[in-house]
């Protein structure tokens, strides 16, 4: 649901709402879900991105997005020399996506523990974005709220004892959704919640068997 | 409130006997679990920034990263203060401080997407013109900011405020709809007048495509700021003046929204019609980009 500020606002480095500021705010949302500094970037650009990121400044927004910086942040413009400082190795490729948004990326990251993660994003106006994908499976995040992305078996009951935690915590969940790539087999969980998280229920929601991963993406 | 309809929102106002944007206030502060005096702070930033950005592309020698633009709202700050702007000196003002904050976007300068950083000019400058004219207080302007949010919301759900997705007229034309009510209700019109205001500024635009010379926010968008922020001046003062739009808002937003869904992908911000097909842009494309 839109606000006033999605409007008038973000405050940000120019030239384009959608090319570079939703740019930086996908990239950024990378960087939340890896949760450890990236050393590697492979970003993918699909329609009005694939053909004009260079003129936006798409490329050192999304890099800029990746190494955590805001949309008003007045490095942004130096973003790829920074990279190379902070020893972020990214490539930039054309992808040719059929049934997505216009302005869609495919960000793949490595962190310096190994770890890799992937997300699609979706520039969808003003400087809004959704996050379509994560690890290959269905997601719908807007980055407005905190999110849980939960990853477990797919056995019956795990929605009802991980959203009973949440509720006896006294956290509303503003939006859920799930996805699995096959019955039995790996689904996750995305729910989104209205204020903040204690990390502590990460530890707690992970202890329930049959989960395998957590992890609470804070608000953009 | 829904925000997705126009009409419903100024019988509300009506009703209560209130201001769009003190509805919209109240509403956004309960969404936001906040109060109303610290959603406004917040407003205010975006006022502040608004305004600097109306100032900083005033340089003689401001050039975008392309050096395709630049300079423009210089030359013509030179031509109103020497009194001879033909369209006086509101729409001259107006002119200056749309071309400026433009300008600055272009250069990878700080501004506030108003809905979006490609029609950041336009709002800006009719709300710091009319300020000066009128001597209008702040907080007066950042109140006329929720009435512009609140019309844009609407048109962000109901049609698109993207390029991409709706052409210009999504873009430079919600602007412009959203500068023409903050224009009404800081004159003095009633919701209704609103209204009227929105459907006229947006009626004048539909069907403008997103034709951006090399993909780049430079090449038609920063004259287009230009255009938008008189067309709110022009909207603004036939609505005042009790003239109505025969097509309501509504359906005039409906409109837009089909005209978008029908517009050729070539001519939504993918740099592959319109202007930038001319044989000029392919030429400053490969100036900049080799």
């Amino acid at each position: 649901m839109l606000g006033v500020f999605d409007i008038v606002g973000p405050i940000m480095i120019g030239p384009s709402s959608s090319h570079t500021a939703g740019a930086v705010r996908i990239g950024k949302y990378a960087n939340l879900v890896l949760g450890e500094r990236p050393i590697k970037a492979r970003v993918g650009f699909a329609g009005s991105f694939a053909k004009t990121y260079r003129g936006h400044g798409t490329d050192k927004a999304i890099i800029a997005g990746i190494l955590g910086m805001d949309t008003d942040d007045n490095r942004i413009c130096n973003s790829l020399t920074i990279a190379k400082e902070e020893a972020l190795d990214y490539t930039f490729e054309l992808l040719e996506l059929d049934g997505v948004h216009p302005n869609t990326v495919d960000i793949e990251l490595e962190g310096a523990s190994g770890r890799h993660i992937s997300l699609r994003g979706s520039s969808v106006g003003g400087g809004n974005i959704l996050i379509n994908k994560i690890d290959g499976a269905d997601v719908l995040i807007s980055g407005k709220s905190a999110a849980l992305i939960v990853t477990h078996l797919d056995k019956p009951g795990m929605v009802a004892k991980v959203s009973n935690i949440l509720g006896n915590s006294g956290i509303n969940i503003n939006k859920f959704s799930l996805s699995r790539e096959e019955k039995g087999g790996i689904a996750i969980m995305t729910i989104e919640i209205d204020g903040g998280v204690d990390p502590s229920i990460k530890q707690i929601i992970q202890d329930i068997p049959n989960i395998v991963s957590v992890s609470i993406l804070n608000a953009l | 409130m829904k925000y997705d309809s126009i009409s419903e929102l100024c019988r509300k106002a009506e009703e209560k006997n209130l201001k769009i944007s003190e509805i919209v206030l109240m509403d956004q502060a309960a969404l936001m679990e906040k109060s109303e005096e610290e959603v406004k702070i917040t407003m205010k930033t975006m006022l502040d920034v608004m305004r600097n950005s109306t100032k900083e592309g005033l340089n003689a020698d401001i050039r975008s990263i392309s050096g395709l633009t630049g300079g423009d709202a210089y030359k013509m700050e030179q031509r109103v203060n020497a009194g001879q702007s033909i369209c006086g000196p509101m729409i001259g003002n107006a002119l200056i401080k749309a071309l400026s904050a433009s300008e600055t976007n272009a250069c990878m300068g700080k501004i506030v997407a108003a809905p979006t950083a490609g029609s950041c000019g336009i709002l800006p400058s009719v709300i710091m013109t009319i300020a000066a004219e009128r001597k209008l207080e702040d907080n007066q302007l950042v109140m006329a900011l929720f009435t512009a949010s609140a019309v844009g919301m609407v048109i962000a759900n109901k049609a698109s405020i993207s390029g991409a997705e709706g052409g210009c007229q999504a873009e430079c034309g919600s602007a412009s709809a959203m500068a023409a009510a903050a224009l009404v209700e800081l004159c003095g019109g009633t919701p209704a007048m609103v209204e009227h205001a929105c459907a006229i500024a947006l009626k004048s635009v539909l069907g403008l495509v997103c034709d951006p010379v090399a993909g780049l926010v430079e090449i038609p968008c920063i004259k287009r700021n230009a255009m938008g922020a008189s067309n709110a001046f022009v909207s603004a003062d036939m609505a005042l003046a009790g003239i109505e739009s025969k097509i309501p808002i509504d359906e005039v937003i409906h409109a837009m929204k089909v005209i978008g869904d029908n517009m050729n992908p070539a001519l939504k911000e993918t740099a592959e019609g319109g202007l930038a097909a001319t044989p000029t842009a392919k030429r400053l494309m490969k100036e900049v980009f080799g």
